[in-house]
């Protein structure tokens, strides 16, 4: 079963819930954050947070210590607390970057988040308490171009991120300062800061942007989907084993795991499929929604039909999709449950709908849905 | 106006552009062309009207990405060759006897031939297209596009 919350019609670029999933942050591909707030059936716009100059291109909320931080294309980012009187405050972060920031995630234990820029490198803050401030510190090599999209390893150190150079990097975002030093990991032993763990490459043939990355609940394996219309999974704990599904459907835009060895993909193709993740290959695994024709009723559409044909020159105006979803889904987000184990999701899409996909009454429903 | 030495001003013919951090190189392909399959064997087997085999033979060789114009024309005409030579009803069948890889290489050659037509190539290249994309889907027709190795 879906629920579908519409926002308007005007693109959500992106989108993030709060950590009892009663507030909602989104941003219309504006300079704009608006938060909202769960209202009986429908949503109620709580706050606006818009100190940014220019457009936003990344949310993260941190589920316990309920901060919001937003990154946009003016190469600052916000931290958001919200205040006793119910207000949110708001720290510039200095990034130090010449670029635009192009996507934000707090890490596991929300002490430190990750930015992504187009000035070719990873700024990870951390906050420092003596100044009362938060501090970046930059990660630079071997980075040849913009980062696409960051996502945290479970053990709080590691970081994987997708680039326009059609590669995939893991990395250390240890901060001596604010951490103890992590065990070794099937990504590696040693990890100082910006330490390049490993490097993936999306395809031989050289091409494709990665779009998203994801690293499984556990963290031994890492899946994205690249421009090339394919979704890889690394697996470290197999000798850094990729394997890579050419999909013949349209690239996905973004991905998590719902399962420990399902992933769920969403992008060009408005509808959200599902992976399944063997030993050594990845299989399509199945389309969350079900194409639905329209059925014609009875005899009103024999004249339809030919007022169509003489007016369209077609039999059907067929200008809605058969989805959900009538444009492209920007982002997934997990709403119930967490990563491996996940009941409900989001996806958000430029059709300015936000809709929320429940698992179990969607296998109920569907027969051919493979989780 | 005190005279300016022309060491002095030597340091005006450095450009500063080239020292400038930002600039991307693009990276090079450190690899060895190994296009050089036999393409007197190919043309035996078109001969003797072995087209599907013909068509394996030339895809398995890896025909894409030779930096060498000269080499990108032949490996285009002996592709071009090859599916007009397979009649319209062996186009199916040869298309499923190739493996994923070998039908994305195919597409790629196929628009590639939809770029430089000759008479009556682009309809029968329209049938293999719409063949091939009946078993890859978009994803072959996207790839065509993302690829950096283009045909």
């Amino acid at each position: 079963m879906t629920t579908i919350h519409k926002f308007g019609a005007t693109p959500i670029s992106c989108h993030a819930w709060s950590g009892n999933r009663s507030e909602l942050a989104l941003s219309h591909n504006s300079k704009d954050v608006t938060l909202y707030n769960a209202k009986g059936q429908g949503w109620e716009k709580t706050a606006v947070l818009d100190q940014h100059d220019l457009r936003v291109t990344g949310i993260d909320w941190a589920p316990t210590t309920n901060r919001i931080v937003t990154c946009s294309s003016d190469r600052n980012a916000y931290v958001w607390v919200k205040g006793p009187d119910g207000q949110w405050k708001y720290t510039l972060v200095l990034l130090r970057i010449n670029r635009a920031a192009t996507c934000v995630r707090w890490s596991p234990e929300e002490n430190k988040f990750a930015v992504g820029s187009g000035a070719k490198i990873i700024s990870v803050c951390y906050y420092e308490k003596d100044n009362d401030w938060w501090v970046a510190k930059h990660i630079k090599k071997p980075l040849k171009s913009t980062i696409t999209s960051i996502d945290w390893h479970p053990n709080n150190i590691l970081l994987a991120a997708g680039s326009s150079d059609f590669k995939v990097r893991v990395y250390s975002g240890f901060i001596k300062e604010i951490e103890p030093k992590p065990s070794a990991t099937p990504w590696g032993a040693r990890m100082p800061m910006g330490n390049l763990m490993t490097e993936f490459s999306n395809s031989p043939n050289g091409g494709g942007w990665v779009h998203a990355v994801s690293f499984s609940p556990d963290g031994s394996k890492l899946a994205w989907a690249g421009h090339d219309s394919s979704i890889s999974v690394a697996d470290a704990a197999n000798d850094m084993l990729v394997m890579k599904l050419k999909t013949n459907l349209l690239p996905m835009c973004s991905l998590t795991w719902i399962r420990p060895n399902t992933i769920a993909a969403a992008g060009h193709n408005c509808v959200p499929y599902t992976f399944i993740v063997e030993s050594d290959a990845v299989k399509l695994g199945s389309a969350m929604e079900e194409d639905k024709k329209k059925e014609s009723s009875g005899k009103t559409s024999a004249m339809d039909l030919f007022k169509n044909k003489d007016k369209l020159g077609q039999n059907e105006l067929e200008t809605k999709l058969n989805f959900t979803h009538q444009k492209q889904i920007a982002e997934i987000r997990i709403v119930g449950g967490q990563k491996g184990d996940v009941d409900t999701f989001s996806t958000c899409s430029l059709d300015g709908k936000i809709v929320v996909w429940n698992l179990k009454t969607l296998a109920g429903q569907m027969k051919g849905l493979k989780i | 106006m005190a005279k300016v030495q022309s060491s002095e001003r030597a340091f005006r013919t450095v450009d500063v552009d080239l020292y400038s951090e930002d600039n991307y190189k693009e990276e090079f392909d450190n690899e060895v062309d190994t296009g050089t399959t036999d393409n007197n064997q190919i043309t035996s087997l078109l001969n003797a009207n072995k087209n599907a085999e013909a068509l394996k033979l030339f895809l398995s060789g890896s025909p894409l990405g030779h930096k060498d114009p000269a080499e990108k024309k032949t490996a285009l005409e002996l592709a071009i060759r090859i599916l007009m030579a397979t009649k319209v009803g062996q186009i199916e069948k040869a298309v499923a006897d190739l493996d994923n890889d070998s039908r994305d290489i195919l597409m790629k050659f196929i628009y590639k031939g939809f770029e430089v037509p000759s008479d009556g190539s682009s309809a029968h290249l329209l049938l293999w297209h719409e063949k091939i994309f009946d078993v890859n889907g978009i994803g072959s027709v996207v790839r065509v596009l993302t690829d950096k190795k283009r045909a």
